[in-house]
């Protein structure tokens, strides 16, 4: 069984800080002869940094050129649990231009995929992704999803730690259709830092993925991992109480903060005050009811709001609260029984929640469930038929598209097929709800990234080039 | 008990639920045998005293004496499934280190580790997973303080008091990375512990007796206490499997070359993501293979050739294809494997395998490694009555077994998920809090 709490040894850090201090003494040797850093420090005018706010590591994706595409003749889930027979997407400069049924008007000389039998739903969207931060191989040294030496981190971004040439992204593409992501810290921390929503393209740099005009997130965590990883050091928080008090004690120090208008500059504050302003949203990693209550509390105390608990395997018990409350829950379909507080997971919690009204996402937060979350959503669906909650197919299709866009903050760019949004469209074999089906094309932002009848669509990161099986089917 | 004589086309309904093998026929089934072929719509299945009689399309007029009928409907009948390597019934909550008896870091044995001691046969995964159709397990211990995972068991998953159907069916070790690094730090370590293992295990055949009676020449440096010693005897002289877990084309290599210093080793090989780079010299050794069904990506240095299209590759190059459980989530998620195995079919430049030997991966072939051959994972005249009732396709992801008999007994798919199910079947508080609902 997988841990997904993941803590590598410390003896990878030692190693690291001694390199780094041979780094540092080099460094210092060559600048003390250079006269020019000197003669800087002597000028009158000031040293700042740009202005808290401004973008920066700012992203440089662009669209890849692509060509006015329709399909047709396809079943078609538009991720708003919209559902059209023998339907037509029509895709051109990047954008859905139209969507609708056969008689949908398709120019003349423009790409026109034949989609009989196969089906089309918007790119799927993983919330809960740790691609490129805890990347393939997963040696020691690319252990970099967690800052745990502190139980608070928000100063600490997740796009700082993306390794752009994870393998895992394009298995994530080829046979999950995922065409964005966000990545988040690890669970180590009760505050772990800002997440990173991705385009999933391949790129030379972690900006060169970043989806532009993405919030950010910050990723909170409940319950037993942070209590562990703190308390085994005989350091606040060891309880479940301890982990509120501390979260509680931090958001009063981020209110004083933003009350402060003479207060230094604080990275952490800054993502804490983002929180409270509302423009950075909040992804809470808490798998049991009881804590998610306890959260939402927390959040109406000190003034924000939760977008989704992660891993809420136990949301199921508290579907009305969460709906009254706009929050969703991004869950897993079968993952049970791990740990103490997975204990009472069970695979109706999908349907339990839809039941409710309650926003439910799926999600991996691993790197091969990525490439499986319609079978996933397959699973919970299923499990809610059998004990007579007939969920209908596109519904379930917005579970990965729409509802996990929304949680992120980016639907109203992506995860529908609706006219002038991002053409991030996945192009399935056959029912994107069967095991048996699988993606034949994927387009972001109308470019073709992925088609399985071209072997050169598929990419190869650089750390597989000249190894066993680059450009293999994977 | 009264006994009905019917003949395949008459059905009579009878309801009873003893808790014990009762004659059965299950008529009007979509029919799978579990040895690789097609599923077979009109099917029969006849289990008597437990096991199974007859399987197949009927001769007209054929008639059986019975003491219940089950009309599948049409609907798709099974073998169990046969799951390895699996660790079930060996921890409750596997991060719960109290709970958890697949690791034990600190104990000065290893080899002789015997799985069959710490089964807890009313264990929530056994049950879980009972449930999800699989009625046989091979379930072993992992290796924690030395290469050697132990001695691990065939069980059953009917959750009585006999859970173990052969104890010590084989031992395990990793001679991989992570064989490496509790040897010591290099594969070399764990080549020389092993084989040093060896020599000392050979040392003790054919004498009798407890420690204190026999001896291992001193010379020898003696590593292994002479229990652990005395448990590899069974492997050294062929008699009980050793399954290897590696990853990586040479070091499946290196474990094909023990063959010719030790001949009689009865070898099985565990995980093998990059098996298609050897399929042909794995085939030509006659050595099975429980292959990780999916992965595909270079997860560690070992498995930099990953790709989904594994164990296609290997079964079409003639090697025998198990897939493994134990690299899964969790083992109920088999048959999506197999189900994605033969989704793989359909994409251009993949290896996958037709439905029927998708399933006899998860079924009979499983069961032939673990030493059950026309036991378990088929239904063949002569296996045991397991036999499953699904909901829909059984490798289709959303389709869960409706029955599931174990030697022919019908099984309480009850478990604490189906509870919690029952209980959170609404949020109604109404009249009392949810503690009062069961």
């Amino acid at each position: 069984m997988l841990s997904h709490f993941k803590l590598r040894a410390r003896i990878g850090a030692l190693a690291t800080l001694a390199s780094a201090l041979a780094l540092s003494a080099c460094a210092t040797t060559g600048g003390s002869g250079d006269p020019a850093s000197a003669s800087d420090k002597s000028d009158d005018k000031a040293f700042a940094a740009t202005p808290a706010g401004d973008p920066v590591f700012a992203s440089t994706y662009k669209p890849y050129p692509n060509i006015a595409t329709a399909i047709r003749g396809a079943t078609i889930y538009d991720g708003k649990g919209g559902k059209i027979e023998n339907g037509v997407v029509f895709m051109s400069g990047g954008k859905i231009t139209s969507v609708g049924g056969p008689d949908t008007p398709i120019p003349a000389d423009i790409a026109v995929f034949d989609g009989t039998g196969k089906f089309v739903t918007p790119g799927i969207i993983d919330i809960h992704s740790h691609l490129g931060d805890y990347p393939s191989p997963g040696v020691e040294a690319h252990s970099d999803g967690n800052e745990a030496t502190a139980p608070t981190t928000p100063e600490v971004w997740a796009e700082h730690s993306v390794w752009p040439q994870d393998p895992g992204f394009s298995r994530a593409l080829a046979n999950g259709g995922i065409t964005a992501l966000q990545i988040l810290p690890g669970s180590a921390n009760l505050m772990g830092g800002r997440s990173v929503t991705l385009k999933n393209v391949p790129a030379r740099t972690m900006q060169g993925m970043k989806f532009p005009g993405a919030p950010y997130s910050m990723k909170m965590a409940c319950g037993e991992n942070p209590k562990r990883v703190y308390g085994s050091r005989g350091r606040m928080p060891s309880t479940r109480m301890g982990n509120l008090a501390v979260n509680r004690e931090t958001w009063l120090g981020a209110i004083d903060y933003a009350n402060d208008p003479k207060a230094k500059r604080d990275l952490g504050k800054e993502t804490l005050v983002g929180v409270l302003k509302g423009e950075i949203l909040i992804q809470n990693h808490c798998y049991r009811a009881d804590e998610m209550a306890l959260v939402l509390d927390m959040a109406k105390e000190m003034g924000y709001k939760v977008a989704a608990f992660h891993h809420a395997v136990e949301a199921y018990k508290i579907g009305d609260l969460l709906r009254e409350n706009d929050v969703c829950s991004a869950i897993w379909a079968d993952w049970y029984g791990f740990k103490m507080e997975s204990y009472d997971g069970i695979l109706e919690n999908a349907a339990f929640l839809q039941r409710e009204g309650a926003c439910v996402v799926i999600h991996s937060d691993d790197q091969n469930d990525i490439q499986r979350l319609n079978q996933e959503a397959a699973k919970a669906q299923a499990a809610g038929a059998r004990v007579g909650i007939d969920i209908p197919d596109a519904t379930v299709i917005q579970w990965l598209t729409y509802n996990a866009a929304k949680a992120m903050g980016i639907s109203d760019m992506t995860g529908s097929l609706e006219t002038g949004k991002m053409a991030d469209v996945v192009l399935w074999n056959g029912d994107p709800l069967s095991v048996y089906s699988r993606p034949e094309k994927v387009w972001i932002d109308g470019a073709l990234m992925f088609d399985a009848m071209n072997p050169k669509t598929r990419p190869v990161s650089d750390f597989e080039l000249g190894q066993p099986g680059e450009g293999d089917v994977k | 008990m009264k006994r009905l004589l019917i003949t395949a086309a008459s059905v009579l309904a009878l309801t009873a639920a003893p808790a014990f093998a009762q004659d059965m026929v299950v008529t009007n089934a979509k029919l799978v045998i579990g040895d690789g072929g097609a599923p077979i719509e009109g099917g029969v299945v006849i289990v008597d005293d437990g096991k199974v009689v007859f399987a197949g399309v009927p001769t007209p007029g054929q008639t059986f004496s019975t003491d219940v009928v089950i009309d599948a409907g049409g609907a798709w009948v099974t073998p169990g499934l046969f799951a390895t390597v699996t660790t079930l019934g060996l921890a409750d909550v596997s991060a719960v280190d109290e709970s958890n008896d697949i690791t034990a870091r600190e104990t000065p044995f290893s080899a002789a580790l015997d799985a069959a001691t710490a089964i807890n046969p009313t264990s929530q995964h056994i049950l879980v997973h009972k449930a999800a159709g699989i009625t046989r397990a091979a379930t072993s211990m992992m290796p924690s303080g030395s290469i050697f995972a132990g001695q691990g068991a065939i069980i059953d998953l009917d959750g009585d008091a006999q859970p173990v159907m052969q104890a010590r069916a084989f031992q395990m070790i990793n001679l991989g990375e992570g064989g490496a690094d509790r040897a010591g730090g290099s594969r070399a370590a764990a080549h020389a512990l092993l084989r040093s293992a060896l020599r000392e295990a050979q040392a003790l055949v054919g004498k009798s007796g407890i420690p204190e009676t026999t001896e291992i020449g001193k010379d020898d440096e003696v590593f292994l206490s002479r229990f652990d010693a005395e448990a590899l005897v069974p492997v050294v002289t062929g008699k009980q499997k050793l399954y290897v877990a590696v990853e990586r084309m040479a070091d499946i290599r290196a474990v094909l070359a023990l063959k010719t210093e030790y001949p009689k080793l009865d070898l099985v090989l565990v995980g093998v993501t990059e098996g298609w780079l050897v399929a042909n010299e794995i085939a030509a050794a006659g050595v099975p293979v429980i292959a990780n069904g999916l992965n595909d990506l270079p997860e560690t240095f070992e498995q930099l050739g990953a790709t989904q299209s594994n164990a296609g590759r290997m079964a079409k190059a003639g090697v025998t294809v198990a897939i493994n459980a134990e690299s899964l989530q969790n083992p109920r998620r088999l048959q999506q494997v197999a189900g994605n195995l033969v989704a793989l079919t359909r994409m251009p430049g993949a290896s996958g395998m037709e439905w029927g030997k998708a399933f006899a991966a998860i079924s009979s072939v499983p069961a032939a490694i673990s030493g059950m051959g026309g036991k378990a994972g088929v239904l063949k005249p002569g296996a045991l009555g397991d036999v499953v009732m699904w909901s829909g396709d059984p490798l289709e992801v959303g389709s869960v077994p409706t029955k599931v008999f174990i030697a022919g007994v019908e099984q309480d798919l009850t478990n604490h998920q189906t509870r919690l199910r029952d209980r959170y079947i609404d949020l109604d508080e109404s009249d009392r809090p949810k503690a009062y609902d069961w």
